[in-house]
């Protein structure tokens, strides 16, 4: 649907030249939500906004339908994006704002009154049609956007960071009503974010962008729980990183020996060595805490932090020097009597970790 | 807690602000106080009267000097105020491009050059066009004012052009605005007050002016401002008061306008 092929993008000229861009290739399919994820400055933004048609690439072409994009001002793209501050006209009403690109395109009244009416059903807005944008909230402008852009049925419909200005509770709201929007409408989303947790629940695929360029492209649960490397393991969740020596390797399973000799297993992934040092990265729900004697590692009870639903605990490690943060659910009739300072062993779940290249 | 700085407490603050209020607002309020006197003397009070209102209503030159004045203003404003626009647009909306700092020093010529040396100048130069074409008329002096009307029309639009959000453009070409439409339904709707305090401000300058108009104009061309300058040489009636205080309603009024309208735009 799009191609994205070998595009950089260089803000400046010569030495003080800002690579946003570098080499950057991906296939986003048709009717598919597809999240560009990553760190404010990694690129997700001018890579949208060069999709959108108001930025060019400095090498490298955007496709669409196997159309080349290149020489198409925005106006001439069947693409439409939701703004991060919505970028709502401040002198049209709740309804005009739905029709302007309609109207734009030259669309006949009845056809605009239909569709905006169709719209604003949508996004659950009939009500506020006659008010100006100024006059309801941030959420229901943040709806406003959204059946704006939606009215002239593009083929794919950009979003940038659109729900970064809403509270806690609406986000959440606002996240279940984007995927059904998906869905219902068959319209290709290309969402913007740096929030791993909304990429992880609204994507049906996640590119993970870092200094401009893409570590990884999965599904949700491949990303989390198949990180390419150290960065996406670190940026997605929160990951234990430990020093290790590979000792076997069988197909996608690697022996590892850790610090004071103990042994485990883990998945390979995507990393080549067959021997020599690697970094094995544990997720904190993938381990438990047992007895001093029961586990593969042992350590000390550092921190205890309670999160509500679960509760970290962070454990000094012996041999290692370094923190492993384990976590647990908490439920209702468990009485948990460890203490600071307690010795503590941790069980590692069979094949938990992965090994990273660095 | 330590109190904090107030200028308003500082010994003398009140004597010399009241002072200076004294000295901005007295004149005024004499001038506009003895274009209602009786008598012949604009420092010798005879009684109230509105006879220099009439007799200036009905005095053929400042009819004439009237009419020319607005007519120049109202055509310079306009043409200011276009150019102003299309300038405002070039300096803001468009990647940054070389000499553009000195693009903007250019249009703000007129705030910074003596304008005296501006109106002899132009004497010259438009002598000299005098000369080749033979004409007379008053396009000479409306070129001029327009010239000089253009940066005070070029402020107020290119600061609200700068204070626009810029994406509110960009969703206009994301939905298939093209760059003329965009700038009619988002930019123009949006940029309007800033286009009329331009047109009134240029307005007023143009009205106002006296130094290049004198050195400018061709004989029988007074505007109001330099026809008054011409009756200070001979003998000063209320009368002169009675165009002033005429004047100053007009600013005052379009002042009040400007103020109401920014207003409900917000």
């Amino acid at each position: 649907m799009i191609e994205i092929d070998n595009v950089s993008k260089l803000f400046g000229a010569g030495d003080s030249a800002f690579r946003a861009l570098d080499r950057v290739s991906v296939n986003i399919r048709e009717n598919e939500f597809f999240t560009l994820l990553g760190p404010s400055g990694c690129g997700k933004t001018t890579l949208l906004r060069m999709i959108a048609g108001f930025e060019g690439p400095t090498s490298g072409q955007i496709l669409l339908d196997g159309q080349d994009l290149s020489d198409k001002p925005p106006y001439r793209r069947p693409v439409n994006t939701v703004f991060q501050s919505y970028a709502l006209f401040p002198h049209m009403s709740v309804a005009e704002n739905v029709g302007f690109g309609l109207n734009m395109l030259g669309r006949s009244k009845s056809e605009v009154a239909a569709t905006v009416t169709e719209m604003l059903k949508l996004v659950r807005m009939t009500d506020l049609a006659d008010r100006k944008t100024s006059e309801i909230s941030g959420g229901q402008q943040q709806r406003v956007a959204l059946a704006r852009a939606l009215a002239p049925r593009p083929k794919v419909l950009l979003l940038d960071e659109p729900l970064s200005a809403l509270d806690f509770k609406l986000r959440k709201e606002m996240q279940l009503e984007l995927k059904r929007l998906q869905s219902d409408t068959g319209i290709t989303f290309v969402f913007v974010t740096h929030d791993q947790e909304e990429a992880l629940t609204m994507s049906d695929r996640i590119a993970v962008m870092s200094a401009g360029r893409i570590r990884q492209i999965g599904g949700p649960r491949e990303i989390y729980d198949q990180p390419a490397d150290r960065f996406v393991a670190d940026f997605i969740g929160d990951t234990n990183f430990l020093p290790a020596e590979m000792i076997a390797r069988t197909g996608d399973s690697a022996q590892l020996r850790l610090a004071q000799g103990v042994e485990v297993t883990a998945r390979a992934g995507q990393i080549d060595k067959t021997s020599g040092t690697v970094t094995l990265a544990i997720r904190p729900e993938h381990a438990r805490l047992v007895a001093p004697d029961a586990g593969q590692l042992t350590g000390v009870l550092d921190e205890i932090v309670y999160f509500g639903t679960d509760t970290h605990y962070h454990i000094l490690l012996d041999g290692f020097g370094t923190r492993f943060v384990l976590r647990l659910q908490n439920t209702p009739d468990e009485m948990r009597m460890m203490q600071q300072g307690d010795r503590v062993g941790v069980a590692l779940a069979a094949s938990a970790g992965q090994v990273l290249k660095d | 807690m330590a109190k904090s700085f107030d200028v308003r407490r500082q010994p003398g603050f009140s004597t010399i602000a009241m002072l200076c209020f004294v000295m901005l607002y007295l004149p005024i309020i004499l001038l506009v106080a003895y274009s209602f006197n009786a008598g012949e003397s604009i420092s010798h009070w005879e009684g109230l009267s509105l006879r220099w209102y009439a007799s200036a209503w009905q005095n053929d030159q400042i009819q004439a000097a009237t009419i020319r004045s607005i007519t120049i203003a109202t055509t310079a404003a306009l043409l200011a105020t276009s150019a102003a626009v299309l300038a405002a647009l070039a300096t803001t909306r468009t990647r940054p491009w070389r000499g553009q700092t000195v693009a903007f020093a250019m249009i703000n010529q007129p705030l910074m050059v003596p304008e005296i040396v501006t109106a002899v100048s132009l004497l010259i130069f438009f002598a000299m066009l005098k000369v080749a074409t033979g004409y007379t008329g008053l396009w000479y002096l409306i070129v001029a004012h327009t010239a000089f009307c253009i940066p005070f029309a070029y402020m107020p639009i290119r600061a609200r052009l700068q204070g626009m959000d810029l994406s509110l453009e960009q969703a206009g070409a994301d939905l298939y605005g093209t760059p003329v439409k965009v700038f009619r339904y988002i930019t123009l709707p949006q940029l309007w007050p800033g286009i009329l305090a331009g047109g009134m401000l240029s307005f007023v300058i143009s009205l106002d002016d006296v130094v290049i108009t004198e050195f400018v104009k061709s004989a029988g061309q007074d505007t109001l401002p330099t026809y008054m300058l011409g009756q200070l040489r001979r003998n000063i009636t209320p009368e002169i008061n009675a165009i002033s205080t005429a004047l100053l309603a007009l600013s005052i009024l379009l002042v009040t306008a400007m103020f109401f309208f920014s207003r409900t735009r917000k």
